[in-house]
């Protein structure tokens, strides 16, 4: 019988959303156990909220001051260590997973499966490739490990059990110290997480300027949505890179996603084709966003969106 | 420091519309534009930058693929890269032989810095660098949005999902790059005649003892799931209507 092992994702001593995706991908293998491994400086409160994830069987951590910064230099060799007793090894397809997957499986020796988003059987899979412009079925043959991140906007966060038995775990490796953490900027908001919200409010380079581009964030307000961009409203400064939807940004799958000033780039409508309903609002008939789009509105932004907030009101 | 190497993997061109051969048995890529992996092209230009600023001596082009990719490797060429190296191979490396292939020639180089895209976008993989970090058992220094060198360390600032971290790496190592790194310069005329001289060295992956990897195969091409076009309602009020209908305000 087989094996799963997940990386969980943590910040803050909150778990990573993405970490319950993995298990759900997990489960669709038929796999005896999965069990979930915490690197952390201090790992319990994490450590218990992966213990409550519906299908864990144990969690595992291992606990050194090193493990305090998400290093994957630092990381890779413990979870190697770990994973060597595994049949599979799973991570989120996260800037977190997609740093230090990789480094897992080159050195356990093999070829990483990115953004796994559906398991056909116990060796098949389908992923995305020329930015989800083609899906492939991927077999792996009989006597490799699998290594493999899990695409989270596949995937429906999986429900909660009574806690499955958290573990302590040392590791033998000596660490690199070639690699140090400095630090890490956020733009805090008390606003929804733009990966796991229901509703997503977006702004393109339409919005001119980031002052303009407030107006994007009172609708969001008012609907309690999460803000994403275009690229182009990033590279212009108008908003910070956390907030990139598309191929090179974030793939998210709100409930609602409402586009304002965006075009329609490929690139873009990657990170959007797992959205419930798509809303766009653009000034061109012709915008290729129209295409994709469940509900379309021609017209121009800065007098849609307080024609909106009145009639929601 | 001496010496960069940027990895140049040729791909199809992010302008061409893909489409999946309709037996689904791959990607048609006939007649297809082919040029630098969009990514490599900022690495490059980072690189070059760096060798610009005085903090190093040569910046080297690598690419593994058919004799097709010296194309791509001569626009590194007229770009500035010093030389090329063509690691020659008929199949499309997967990510593990790729950091191989590399790891053998940034040993051969004795490579302070090797720079690559964070992802080809053909296949998607976004794995190479952190392999070939791994291999070499060196820093990687993933998602780059700022570079600065400073002797034997970079600073590293990485567009991660909670925003920007910043991380210092001791060098060796490896940098991958996202798109706002830099945005590359266009190359003049006067600059291709001049590349077209600079050496090309070709070294076949035989000779580097690495084969593809056949744990993986792709049994089937299928275009995505198509989203069909929805409904153009003609003011406000409707579109607030038919957003109430789904349940959504
Ligand atoms: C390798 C690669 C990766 C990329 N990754 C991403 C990615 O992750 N995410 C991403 O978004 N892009 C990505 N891009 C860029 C992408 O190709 C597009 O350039 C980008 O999405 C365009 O952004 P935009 O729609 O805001 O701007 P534009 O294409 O300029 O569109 C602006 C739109 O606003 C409309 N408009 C103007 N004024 C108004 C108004 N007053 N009211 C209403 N509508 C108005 C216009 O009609 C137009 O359709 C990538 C590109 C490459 C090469
Ligand atoms: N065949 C190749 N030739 C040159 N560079 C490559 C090749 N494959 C991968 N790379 C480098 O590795 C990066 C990541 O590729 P990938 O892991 O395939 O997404 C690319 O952006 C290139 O810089």
């Amino acid at each position: 019988m087989s094996s799963v092992l997940i990386i969980a994702e943590h910040a803050a001593g909150t778990l990573n959303p993405a970490t319950a995706k993995c298990v759900a991908c997990a489960s669709d293998l038929g796999a005896e156990s999965i069990d979930v491994v915490v690197l952390a400086d201090n790992a319990s409160t994490v450590a218990n909220a992966a213990a409550e994830l519906a299908g864990v069987t144990k969690v595992l951590t291992v606990e050194r001051a090193e493990n305090a910064s998400p290093l994957a230099a630092v990381l890779a060799p413990q979870i190697a260590e770990i994973a060597s007793g595994y049949d599979y090894v799973f991570g989120p397809s996260t800037t977190f997973g997609k740093d230090i997957t990789p480094r897992v499986a080159a050195l356990l020796g093999v070829n990483q499966l990115s953004d796994i988003m559906a398991v056909v059987d116990a060796r098949t899979f389908k992923r995305p490739i020329y930015a989800g412009n083609a899906i492939t079925t991927v077999s792996v043959k009989p006597g490799y490990k699998v290594v493999g991140t899990v695409r989270a906007a596949s995937y429906k966060a999986v429900g909660s059990q009574s806690a499955a038995p958290v573990e302590t775990v040392g590791t033998s490796v000596e660490l690199p110290d070639h690699t140090t953490f400095v630090d890490v900027k956020t733009g805090a908001s008390d606003r929804p997480d733009l990966q796991t919200a229901a509703k997503v409010v977006s702004g393109g380079r339409a919005l001119g300027s980031e002052d303009a581009f407030s107006i994007v964030f009172g609708l969001a307000d008012k609907l309690g949505a999460a803000v994403g961009a275009s690229r182009a409203a990033v590279d212009a400064g108008y908003v910070p890179n956390e907030l990139q939807v598309g191929q090179t940004g974030k793939i998210i799958a709100p409930e609602l996603y409402m586009a304002f000033g965006i075009s329609g780039a490929i690139q873009h409508l990657t990170g959007i084709k797992d959205a419930g309903t798509i809303v766009a609002i653009n000034r061109d008939e012709d915008a290729p966003i129209f295409e994709i789009a469940d509900i379309g509105l021609v017209g121009d932004l800065f007098t849609v969106i307080p024609e909106l907030e009145a009639l929601l009101d | 420091m001496e010496k960069i190497i940027v990895g140049l993997k040729r791909v199809v061109d992010y302008n061409v519309r893909i489409r999946v051969k309709s037996d689904g048995s791959g990607v048609e890529t006939d007649g297809v534009k082919m040029s630098i992996n969009p990514f490599d092209e900022i690495a490059l230009e980072e690189a070059l930058r760096i060798k610009e600023r005085g903090e190093a001596n040569e910046v080297i082009v690598v690419s593994i693929g058919s004799s097709d990719s010296q194309q791509q490797l001569r626009t590194g060429l007229a770009m500035g890269a010093d030389r090329a190296v063509l690691i020659e191979t008929n199949s499309d490396l997967d990510p593990l032989n790729a950091a191989r292939a590399m790891l053998a020639v940034v040993e051969k180089e004795g490579a302070d810095i090797v720079m690559l895209g964070k992802q080809a976008i053909d296949n998607d993989n976004n794995q190479t660098g952190q392999m070939l970090a791994a291999l070499w058992g060196r820093p990687q220094a993933t998602f780059a949005s700022e570079v600065s060198i400073d002797g034997d360390k970079a600073t590293v600032t990485r567009e991660v999902d909670a925003g920007l971290e910043t991380i210092q790496i001791a060098l060796p190592g490896v940098i991958t790059v996202d798109l706002r790194l830099n945005e590359p310069r266009y190359v003049k005329l006067p600059d291709i005649m001049k590349a077209k001289k600079k050496p090309l060295d070709t070294i076949s992956v035989d000779s580097l003892g690495v084969s593809a990897d056949d744990a993986f195969e792709i049994t089937h091409f299928a275009p995505p799931e198509q989203r069909n076009k929805g409904i153009m309602v003609s003011d406000v009020g409707e579109l607030v209507n038919a957003m109430k209908d789904k349940g959504l305000v």
